[in-house]
């Protein structure tokens, strides 16, 4: 069996939806030793959020959940009652890794801070993710998906290029922002993980979900600062192209250098419009976009995404606009295996994406399906902590698991 | 000065524009020493021309943008079409810890850089490449920019209106692809901080995007289901949008995820006659009914700044957010409070604000170290003083255009 990036690495997550658990899942996907612990009863939000197989909700059937939590142990336990924070600063002694979400005043009023929990294992590294982080004016605010996607100037921009001020800004599909906080706090957990082995030493790391998405369009954001403008979603032609209609749907295709410029005119049949020198200039192009886009979409409007994907992709950067079903079925993702059959012990066979990168000695690998609920208190409690199963059935009727 | 969390790593950057160039930046927020290798002949993009405006920059040293992504980095001059710059380029390898390139699929390997050539030179060295489509599969040698990414990833065609087009998506979906080779480096330096064995990574930029929206493939492989556009709008929670206030363009974001957050809400607006109407008494049925629940919350919105209604909203327990600005953003007590805006000098383009590094790190603080360096800047102690070439030789490959 091929090593794993993370063999060996033990990581505690007391997180939830999407954030956390994602931040936790990369690190699983890449062989950590990662526990859950969800709330005793109702488990993770996720278990209570869609897509669900064959849309019957399920706490087990949720394909947010199956997605976000491959390759964990799940757990119970309830930290909020008393001898629920002590088994769980048991589980913090024997762990590298602690990633959780809650507010940090909670954290303190359990005394699961990150001063306490140090105290009780030095070498912790405490990943806390939150929508505004741990200090500062919001840091106890409230924020779902969509506020923090708001809260981060990307929701702001979008959808980029409208017409006009008239309609709200949006967030983008799905639960893209939490993912990608928990993308965020993976890399600065690694890179703490790296200094513990070096140094013997962990840390707590703050994450803010504000400021990793600010991070994200870093550029627009500073903006303001040094050019006294304040970018907005309205249309801003760049003369470089762009996402634009054709026959079977959308497609992007950019021409940024003169020779990418020149190879679409050519595979536009050279029209006599296009022979004006000056168009060669980018920022002429640009001044112009109204005159010239409605003479490329007629081009495109009779040819098809594939067809003017293979013809650009001579010079030009191009990318079809897919749906889900598009994606799941490309030869590309065929070829690299980027989907993969799990099967769950609740949910049965499904498909799930895998990773975006091949490690040539440590693959991503499936070990685990996404635990049911509660499915590892026995391994974990009494395998690992030594409580007997008596304990266990005390510990259960009094709601701490 | 507190120890970084990278000290000690050396990494040997050949990526450029946006989504290979901010890996390495992220690295060196981190600490570790990132080497830009670049050459008159092939300037990174962002030096040149800014792809978000359009803007054209005047001089090699004068763009905000290559700055800003860049941040932190060493730069050097070296023509790779010389033999020996070829070696000069090997030589930094040789005492790096990692190399990262987002050249098209093929072009490092023309150059004699591929990950076997340089896994020759250096055998544990770890090798990040990115690219469009990855380098394996019928698109493994494709051409693509963020906005292709965010299209062939699947999150265009679900970003967007209801009503409207699939959402052309550009500069965070180059840096999610670099956030994601950063987090790949990192797991594969820890692996080598334990094996001793370096390795080859292949990173996708679209699928850098497929993985962020899981969920809405995964209700394809399970329903068939081919998940649309729809605003700002979820799946149960109502409000659950971006609604005016006072002012021009200035928008608050409500979510509320409960009855008890539902309750919170209506108390804290006053309770107004239309909060009891039935068609609001449910989750149920204030999502049916929400087009019209829209306008209303909008009624009392309108009549207020985004920053009031956060106020009055969050004392209350409810989700509530403006759509923030960068002028907002810029003057924001809380993130002025976490010191999130950080000043750099620069020595052409002058004092430049930055955002800081997204992580705050208690041991082993993140730090913008120095402005995105000036073409060739770190030549003398590059050449000189790791390679220890005399100054001479360097002043005659500079001559000879191979430092170039």
């Amino acid at each position: 069996m091929p090593e794993r990036a993370l063999g060996g690495v033990r990581v505690l997550e007391y997180a939830q939806f999407a954030a956390g658990p994602y931040c936790a899942k990369l690190l699983a996907d890449l062989g950590a030793e990662v526990v859950k612990v969800e709330k005793p009863g109702a488990g993770d939000e996720a278990r209570n959020r869609g897509p669900f197989l064959n849309d019957v909700p399920h706490l087990e059937w949720s394909g947010l959940f199956l997605y976000l939590n491959t390759n964990k142990l799940g757990i119970t336990l309830n930290p909020e009652a008393a001898t629920g924070t002590e088994v769980f600063k048991e589980l913090v002694r024997g762990v590298d890794i602690l990633i959780e979400d809650k507010p940090p005043q909670l954290m303190k009023e359990l005394g699961l801070d990150y001063q306490a929990l140090e105290a009780a294992n030095p070498r912790l590294v405490m990943t806390s993710i939150t929508p505004f982080g741990q200090t500062g004016y919001y840091a106890e605010y409230k924020a779902y998906c969509l506020n923090s996607y708001h809260s981060g100037l990307l929701g702001y921009l979008s959808p980029r290029n409208s017409p006009n001020l008239d309609r709200e800004p949006i967030k983008a599909g799905g639960l893209v922002g939490e993912y990608s906080c928990g993308l965020n706090a993976a890399l600065a957990t690694l890179a703490a993980l790296y200094s513990q082995r070096a140094t013997g030493s962990g840390q707590h790391v703050d994450v803010s979900k504000q400021e990793s998405l600010i991070s994200l369009q870093r550029v627009f954001a500073a903006f303001y600062p040094n050019q006294g403008i304040n970018p907005t979603r309205l249309a801003q032609a760049t003369g470089m192209g762009g996402v634009m209609r054709c026959q079977d749907g959308y497609i992007s295709v950019n021409f940024v250098e003169d020779h990418q410029w020149q190879a679409v005119v050519r595979l536009m049949g050279n029209p006599s419009w296009a022979q004006d020198e000056r168009y060669k200039d980018i920022a002429f192009r640009a001044a112009h976009w109204e005159e010239i886009e409605p003479m490329i979409s007629e081009w495109m409007l009779s040819h098809t995404r594939e067809e003017i994907h293979r013809w650009t992709q001579e010079s030009c950067p191009s990318g079809p606009v897919m749906s889900a079903e598009e994606v799941v079925n490309s030869a590309q993702a065929k070829a690299r295996g980027f989907f993969t059959n799990i099967d769950h012990p609740a949910a049965g066979m499904a498909k799930y994406p895998t990773a975006p990168y091949i490690f040539s000695e440590t693959p991503w690998a499936v070990d685990r399906s996404a635990p049911l609920l509660g499915e590892h208190n026995e391994q974990i409690y009494c395998g690992r902590l030594g409580h007997t199963r008596q304990d266990l059935v005390r510990m259960r009727q009094a709601g701490i698991i | 000065m507190d120890r970084a969390a990278l000290a000690g790593v050396r990494i040997a950057d050949f990526a450029w524009a946006w989504a290979g160039a901010h890996a390495g930046t992220l690295l060196a927020f981190l600490g570790a020493e990132v080497i830009k290798i670049e050459s008159l002949i092939r300037p990174d993009f962002s030096r040149t021309r800014s792809l978000t405006t359009g803007q054209k920059f005047e001089g090699l040293d004068q763009s905000a943008v290559f700055n800003d992504i860049n941040l932190g980095k060493l730069s050097v001059r070296i023509n790779l079409g010389h033999p020996r710059g070829l070696e000069l380029a090997k030589a930094i390898v040789q005492i790096s810890d990692v190399v990262t390139q987002n050249w098209r699929p093929g072009a490092m390997e023309l150059f004699g850089l591929g990950y076997k050539d340089l896994s020759e030179v250096k055998p544990d060295i770890i090798y990040l490449s990115s690219s469009a489509q990855g380098m394996t599969g019928p698109e493994g040698r494709s051409l693509g920019l963020a906005p292709d990414f965010a299209a062939i990833g699947g999150l265009s065609y679900i970003t967007g209106y209801a009503d409207g087009p699939p959402t052309e998506l550009a500069g965070e979906i180059d840096l999610l692809s670099a956030y994601t080779s950063a987090f790949a480096i990192l797991a594969a330096l820890n692996y080598r901080q334990q094996s001793g064995y370096g390795q080859h990574i292949d990173t996708s930029s679209s699928e850098a995007i497929s993985v962020l929206i899981g969920e809405v493939l995964m209700d394809y492989t399970m329903n068939g289901r081919v998940q649309c556009r729809q605003g700002n709008r979820d799946e149960f929670m109502a409000p659950h949008n971006c609604y005016r206030c006072r002012g021009e363009d200035k928008w608050v974001s409500i979510a509320v995820g409960s009855d008890e957050e539902w309750r919170a809400f209506t108390n804290a607006i006053g309770n107004p006659e239309w909060t009891e109407d039935p068609s609001f008494s449910d989750a149920h049925s204030r999502w049916r009914n929400q087009q019209q629940l829209d306008k209303l919350v909008e009624d009392w919105t309108l009549a207020r700044s985004h920053y009031e209604v956060m106020e009055i909203l969050q004392q209350a327990g409810v989700a509530a957010v403006p759509s923030f600005n960068s002028q907002e953003l810029y003057s924001d007590p809380h993130l002025k409070e976490r010191r999130f805006w950080q000043e750099i000098e620069h020595p052409i383009i002058g004092r430049q604000t930055v955002a800081g590094p997204p992580w705050k790190l208690s041991a082993t603080p993140a730090r913008v170290y120095r402005h995105g360096p000036l073409l060739g800047e770190h030549n003398e102690y590059v050449f000189g003083e790791l390679l220890g070439l005399p100054s001479d030789e360097i002043v005659r490959l500079v001559e000879e255009k191979i430092i170039y």
